[in-house]
């Protein structure tokens, strides 16, 4: 096999680096920022395997220990294992940024294509998209917890919408310009029907901007969830979150910061690994803001 | 000129109807009877009937949507069940911690960000750039709470220069006072002076490539003349209005930040109406910061007018 494809090469064409390799050094962001993520990924899905215990395990006896071998991340006041915990915080954090990354772009593009293409729609909603943009979005993810119960589903759903408004904005915005371009109007014009022009030449053009997008979501998801669960209105207490971690250790901050300094290091890992693939991304994606941004 | 305004300030009047109708909305969008959720799990059915009879709910929607309204045009914000006071008596008491500490982040970080801003454009791919840029990323990367603990352990506890928590009011004496505020400020303006860096340095980098800046440089001015005078002035717009979109960052930050330093102003407020379930204070506090946030990117986009007179709309 080898020997064929050496046969089939020739003649050796001129050297030309590899395009992987000059792909990386031109968007170097994207690979630091994908291997930090990746790496995070690895550690929620693998938390089982990686020298932890119970998360859970109390144990009154060996409370507040400073890091040790034994303890590589100390314990808390209840003598559950910090490591442990921060580890399986990881699976919270990583599935809140996801899933509000999904979920929230999925439906932004829903509303942003119809309102770019009904006027009547459009001014109505975006109105609303208005308003609700005035909100902090802290703010209207507090505001939801604070009428349901703790849980991670709920979690993600209050996030979600203190998201969408947002991206609503972006995907309209595209639609609109979108629309007045020759090549859509040149579809249209030669009688492609609308679902077909939506998705062979709107929809495709909505999704570089919104992959950049969703990483920022993501980012700001996980920053969202850790202080709503730092104030005590996000996930609930039995499911260890870097947000819950840092909470439990606030009290204890003067005799035991480690409590707080791992979860808080190991977040803001993560928030900057997806930050530095966004802005890779948001570079390889378009050139033109490159050099600015 | 004078229609703009007038147009402008008109435009408000919708966005902060949807606030009003988002907030009130809230309690019946959520599952469930929204007396049990808040009155708790451990509440019993009086506690739960009472509930219903604070908040109205007892009525047909559209007569509370209308008393509601008619109230908070008048000013009144509702009763606070737990504490039976006015919301808007508590949201004055825990107004002044908050706008000093928004205040102080606000000149902080704005003094901070522009200069960097701006050297990084002037410099732009050197080691300035560089650091500039890096702390850019790293200010957005960093969550607010996990900045606020490190640079408690440095500066208030290892080191000892400042005070871990609290806050002190002007009258105590200035240096109380701004001393209370140096970490916290940091800590909250971290983001946000990361946000107006970023938008000064592109925004910068578009001015000084245009034929003007040439013509500046070669008819002999400084370079002091040239930055300040012919590229900054033309980069303000896009450094103005992030510096007023940004404020949502701050108001986000306030709730965790007054949190981390136990600053008793709106935030903890906010804190503390959540573990208690105090709906009525949720919502005065949410009209609260959106009515600031709107007055203050109206004022925002007047001063458009002011900064550039090219605009007219």
């Amino acid at each position: 096999m080898a020997v064929i494809q050496n046969e089939l090469a020739l003649p050796v064409a001129p050297a030309r680096p590899n395009p992987v390799w000059r792909y990386v050094r031109r968007h170097p962001t994207i690979i630091i920022g994908g291997v930090l993520l990746l790496l995070m990924i690895a550690m929620a899905l693998f938390a089982p395997w990686l020298g932890t215990t119970d998360p859970q395990a109390l144990s009154p006896i060996k409370r507040l220990k400073w890091p040790s071998a034994e303890y590589w991340f100390g314990t808390d006041m209840l003598g559950r294992d910090v490591y442990s915990r921060t580890i399986y915080g990881a699976r919270v954090s990583l599935t809140v940024g996801i899933s509000v990354a999904l979920f929230s772009t999925a439906l932004g593009l829903a509303i942003g294509v119809v309102t770019g293409f009904t006027r009547w729609v459009d001014s109505i909603v975006m109105r609303i998209m208005d308003g609700l943009m005035s909100i902090p979005p802290v703010l209207i993810a507090i505001a939801l917890m604070a009428l349901t119960r703790a849980s991670l589903q709920n979690v993600v759903f209050a996030i979600t919408v203190a998201e969408v408004p947002r991206v609503t904005r972006l995907v309209r915005g595209v639609v609109l310009t979108l629309r007045e371009q020759p090549y859509v109007e040149a579809a249209v014009a030669s009688g492609t029907g609308f679902t077909r022009t939506l998705w062979r030449h709107i929809v495709p053009n909505t999704l570089p901007p919104l992959l950049v997008q969703g990483t920022f979501i993501a980012a700001s998801a996980m920053i969202t969830e850790a202080i709503l669960s730092f104030i005590g209105a996000g996930t609930p207490p039995n499911i260890p979150s870097w947000g819950n971690i840092m909470a439990e250790g606030r009290s204890l901050f003067q005799v035991a910061y480690y409590i707080v300094l791992f979860p808080g290091i190991m977040l803001s890992l993560a928030v900057l690994g997806i930050n530095l693939l966004g802005d890779g991304l948001r570079d390889a994606l378009d050139p033109r803001l490159a050099r600015r941004l | 000129m004078f229609a703009y305004i007038i147009r402008r300030i008109l435009a408000t009047i919708p966005v902060m109807a949807v606030v009003a109708i988002f907030v009130f909305a809230l309690l019946y969008l959520s599952p469930g009877d929204p007396a049990a959720i808040i009155a708790g799990d451990t509440a019993t059915v009086e506690d739960i009937a009472r509930i219903r009879a604070h908040l109205g709910l007892d009525e047909p929607v559209y007569i509370q949507f209308g008393t509601w309204v008619w109230r908070l045009l008048h000013g009144d914000l509702g009763i606070s069940i737990f504490t039976n006071l006015p919301v808007i008596k508590l949201i004055e008491q825990r107004l002044e911690p908050t706008v000093a500490l928004t205040i102080s982040t606000l000149i902080v970080s704005v003094l901070a960000a522009i200069p960097m801003g701006v050297l990084a454009a002037w410099k732009a791919g050197s080691w300035i750039d560089r650091v500039v840029m890096v702390f850019a990323v790293l200010g957005f990367s960093v969550p607010v709470f996990v900045l606020a603990y490190i640079l408690i352990y440095v500066f208030a506890i290892a080191a000892d220069l400042l005070p871990v928590q609290g806050y002190v009011s002007i009258t105590s004496g200035l240096w109380p006072f701004l001393s209370h505020l140096i970490l916290p400020s940091a800590a909250l303006g971290m983001v946000y002076a990361a946000l107006i860096a970023r938008i000064t340095r592109a925004s910068m980098l578009d001015v000084l490539a245009q034929d003007y800046i040439r013509t500046a440089q070669a008819k002999g001015l400084s370079s002091e003349q040239v930055l300040i005078g012919h590229a900054l002035k033309n980069a303000a717009v896009p450094i103005v209005t992030i510096i007023g979109i940004g404020i949502a960052l701050l108001i986000s930050g306030v709730v965790v930040t007054e949190t981390v330093f136990a600053i008793p102003g709106l935030g903890r407020l906010t804190v503390d109406a959540i573990l208690r379930r105090d709906y009525p204070i949720i919502q005065g506090i949410i009209l609260i910061f959106s009515a600031s946030y709107v007055l203050i990117n109206l004022l925002v986009d007047l001063s458009y007018t002011l900064i550039d007179p090219r605009i007219r709309y």
